[in-house]
């Protein structure tokens, strides 16, 4: 009797039988190319350039950070998951997706521990607390790393990114965003696009992140209008902070190519969980990220703005959600 | 899949959204019609019809002749019925239909001559059809005669045909658009129409735009049907009617898409396409109504296609409505060992059934067998709020948001969203990369809020 009742309950999947007929209502066929689990390994895809820039110019440093950091949000998802007594969800693929992203977004020098509670926090309380996969109100990688950032300052700062005596070169300069603010040293643009630069892991290279962020929009699974929006207007308060500084056009640039923008367009606002459903919404909740991202450059303390921006706007999705009901087919 | 020609029309030729799925087509889409041999009995359920069912006029052992009629509709939605062979009425028992629904229904066992093979053909869709209307009709005469065959929609709504061509005091009508488009996959009931039998299509959709004094009539075929585009073209020569040749889009076939396509007019949340001024009616539709007011004969057999991969021969056939799923089958070869699910229309939006004794009615469009393969999906998971079901629905609605309402009984919040604005195409669920059955849930949402209204 248990074991049919388990049955029932889908626990197992009940083979059926040779030509027996079945009803159930329409629509009967549907797409099986495309799956929850395609989505995600079409962002591992994606991020692979920005992956392999980041372990050519950190070399051990970013495959430490990865290993750590993909390990621990797939011990983190199983582990929260059995307590939550659900079925084990590592096939979906999005705690690896998670995982890299975290360590992309991590400096190359971040102690071991940082990685590792990041990763815990970004799938326990960014995550499977809400429900799960698709429940979550925030960003988990971005919960996860303003956790560390706030708790370890001093490691997690701009500081953090600088080890001098390194045998990797770059980490021996200031990162881009930080030689601008403290010092308003300006790096040239093209070190800025192709990625000769300190900085988190993976967001170096404008160019890797546009490569990847490309291939994302054309296979629709990061809708374009969040990257649009955001980098619109990233653009036009770049351009006036320009204009009123006079640099010439090369503080948009720099704003533009410098630091995590690129990186954040394209792997981290387009978190579909975490921003609106319209393309309206999208194209909002984009021009919500790129003007707080600019605020938070030219106006706070911090030299980078990204985790926070997308923060705030994560939190503003149900709101925006609500003001972009699309009007229907023939509705006035 | 051929040229893309859309002058002279104000829309784009394909609607915002929508999908593509595979077609799969090509499994009937060359068999000619084939006239199915005349059963020993049919089953006719007393509604077959969108409105109030018919009551009959016979009793049982009761002598009815090919074309009689044996039920009145006598509300206004509403449709007569009639015998599609030569019989006895042996009883008045009750059937089930794929929708579920348990009707009364008149039982005729045959009985002496039938009409059969060629000569049933040419008398349903063959012979010489006028392409004209000539001016011995009277809107009014022609949409009698319509009243009078129990025409009803043949596309799968079954809306009966003389409500939509009455002449109305209060809406105007300028436009009668003939739907070809058939998007349902698997279906060629209308393909095979279109190239065979042209010549109703033409004569029939000149009598209906007469009947609500349309000027301007406009048959709407997709692309993927080039042999039926020709067909027409050349029907159509010397007439007023214009053919438009859309992009293949799943569901263009839907009246308000297709108005849209074609018309750019967007039909009203919760009105009809006559008020826009436009009156739709579906290809094999517009040929019944050629038949009904040219040579008077009423609606007692149609074209379905029996098709998919579960089914040993698919076959396009004209068969006599009220004859049996089963034995249709039966003519098609029978189910393949791998069947595994019967529908009544496409696989898309159409009713599925395992009771093979249920009789073919006036709105079985075609008869899907799907096989194992063909119903993999997988488990459903959380919904990650992509987005994709926006991206495709037709209506423009959040189907998302729709059904998780639904689901958790948020009848305010479904309303808020225009729940009841959904005419469940399914688009939704087809491409769910979460495999949530989104349109299943949005369903049971309108019925529950249409329940609550009625307190």
């Amino acid at each position: 009797m248990t074991k049919t009742l388990e049955n029932l309950h889908g626990s197992k999947a009940v083979e059926i039988p040779g030509p027996s007929l079945h009803v159930a209502p329409s629509p009967h066929v549907g797409n099986l190319d495309f799956t929850t689990r395609r989505m995600m390994i079409d962002v591992l895809i994606a991020l692979s350039p920005p992956l392999a820039m980041s372990i050519y110019l950190f070399h051990g440093y970013a495959l430490r950070q990865l290993f750590i950091c993909v390990c621990a949000c797939l011990a983190s998802e199983m582990l929260f998951v059995a307590m939550r007594r659900k079925p084990v969800t590592l096939a979906d693929c999005s705690a690896v997706v998670t995982g890299v992203i975290l360590a992309l977004s991590l400096p190359a020098t971040a102690p071991w521990y940082a990685g590792m509670i990041a990763s815990v926090v970004a799938i326990g309380l960014g995550k499977i607390v809400f429900g799960g996969l698709g429940m979550n109100i925030f960003n988990p990688a971005m919960v996860g790393r303003a956790f560390v950032m706030i708790s370890f300052a001093g490691i997690m700062g701009a500081g953090g990114y600088e080890q001098s005596g390194s045998v990797v070169d770059i980490l021996s300069q200031a990162t881009p965003m930080n030689a601008f603010k403290q010092a308003g040293k300006l790096t040239p643009a093209l070190d800025l696009f192709f990625g000769w630069t300190n900085g988190s892991l993976g967001e170096t290279s404008a160019l890797a992140c546009l490569l990847g962020g490309l291939y994302l929009c054309l296979r629709r699974t990061a809708s374009w209008e969040i990257p649009a929006g955001m980098l619109s207007v990233a653009l036009i308060i770049a351009g006036i902070a320009d204009l009123a500084g006079n640099f010439g056009g090369r503080l948009v640039l720099h704003h533009l190519l410098g630091g995590a923008l690129m990186f954040g367009a394209f792997f981290i606002a387009t978190d579909p969980v975490t921003s609106p459903l319209t393309p309206k919404g999208k194209f909002i909740f984009g021009a919500g990220v790129g003007a707080l991202v600019m605020v938070l450059r030219l106006f706070s303390g911090y030299p980078e703005g990204v985790m926070f921006a997308v923060l705030l706007m994560n939190g503003v999705t149900p709101l925006i959600n609500r003001w972009t009901i699309p009007k229907a087919l023939g509705e006035f | 899949m051929g040229s893309i020609q859309f002058k002279g029309f104000p829309g784009k030729g394909s609607f915002p959204h929508g999908i593509h799925p595979p077609e799969n087509k090509e499994l009937s889409s060359n068999v000619p019609i084939e006239v199915m041999p005349p059963p020993e009995r049919v089953v006719l359920p007393l509604l077959q019809n969108i409105g109030a069912p018919c009551e009959p006029i016979v009793k049982p052992k009761q002598e009815v002749a090919w074309g009689e009629t044996i039920g009145v509709g006598k509300a206004f939605v509403s449709a007569n019925l009639h015998s599609p062979i030569n019989g006895v009425v042996e009883k008045i028992g009750v059937c089930t239909l794929p929708n579920g629904r348990h009707l009364p229904a008149i039982y005729i066992k045959a009985k002496g001559d039938q009409v059969v093979g060629q000569a049933l053909y040419d008398d349903v869709l063959g012979g010489h059809w006028p392409k004209d209307c000539p001016i011995i009709y009277y809107p009014t005469s022609i949409a009698k005669l319509i009243h009078e065959a129990g025409i009803v929609g043949l596309g799968g709504a079954a809306f009966p045909t003389h409500v939509k061509v009455r002449p109305d005091d209060t809406k105007m009508i300028d436009t009668l658009m003939v739907n070809g488009c058939e998007c349902e996959p698997y279906l060629t009931t209308d393909y095979r129409v279109m190239v065979e039998a042209p010549g109703p299509i033409i004569a029939g959709a000149l009598h209906a735009a007469r009947a609500v004094a349309a000027k301007e009539i406009i048959i709407c075929i997709e692309d993927n049907k080039p042999e039926a585009i020709a067909s027409l073209r050349a029907e159509a020569k010397g007439t007023v009617i214009k053919i438009a040749v859309l992009k293949t889009k799943y569901p263009q076939g839907s009246e308000k898409q297709l108005i849209k396509a074609v018309l750019d007019l967007e039909v009203p949340l919760g009105g009809l396409p006559a008020d826009v001024g436009v009156a739709m009616s579906n290809v094999a539709t517009i040929a019944a109504v050629a038949r009904s007011v040219i040579r008077e004969k009423p609606l007692t057999h149609r074209v379905i296609s029996v098709t998919g991969r579960g089914i040993a021969q698919p076959k396009n056939l004209l068969v006599p409505i009220g004859i049996s799923m089963g034995e249709v089958f039966n003519f098609c070869g029978g189910l393949t060992p791998d069947a595994a699910r019967i529908v009544a229309g496409g696989p898309m939006m159409g009713f599925s059934f395992s009771n093979l004794d249920m009789p073919v009615t006036k709105g079985t469009s075609g008869l899907t067998v799907l096989t194992h393969s063909d119903l993999r999906r997988e488990r459903e998971t959380n919904c990650v709020r992509c987005g994709r079901c926006v991206d495709v629905c037709p209506m423009r609605l959040v189907p998302t948001k729709l059904a998780m309402a639904s689901r958790h009984g948020k009848l305010a919040l479904a309303q808020q969203y225009n729940i009841l604005a959904c005419f469940e195409c399914g688009s939704c669920t087809y491409i769910c990369p979460a495999h949530i059955k989104l349109v299943q849930l949005i369903r049971m949402g309108k019925a529950m809020v249409v329940a609550s209204r009625k307190k």
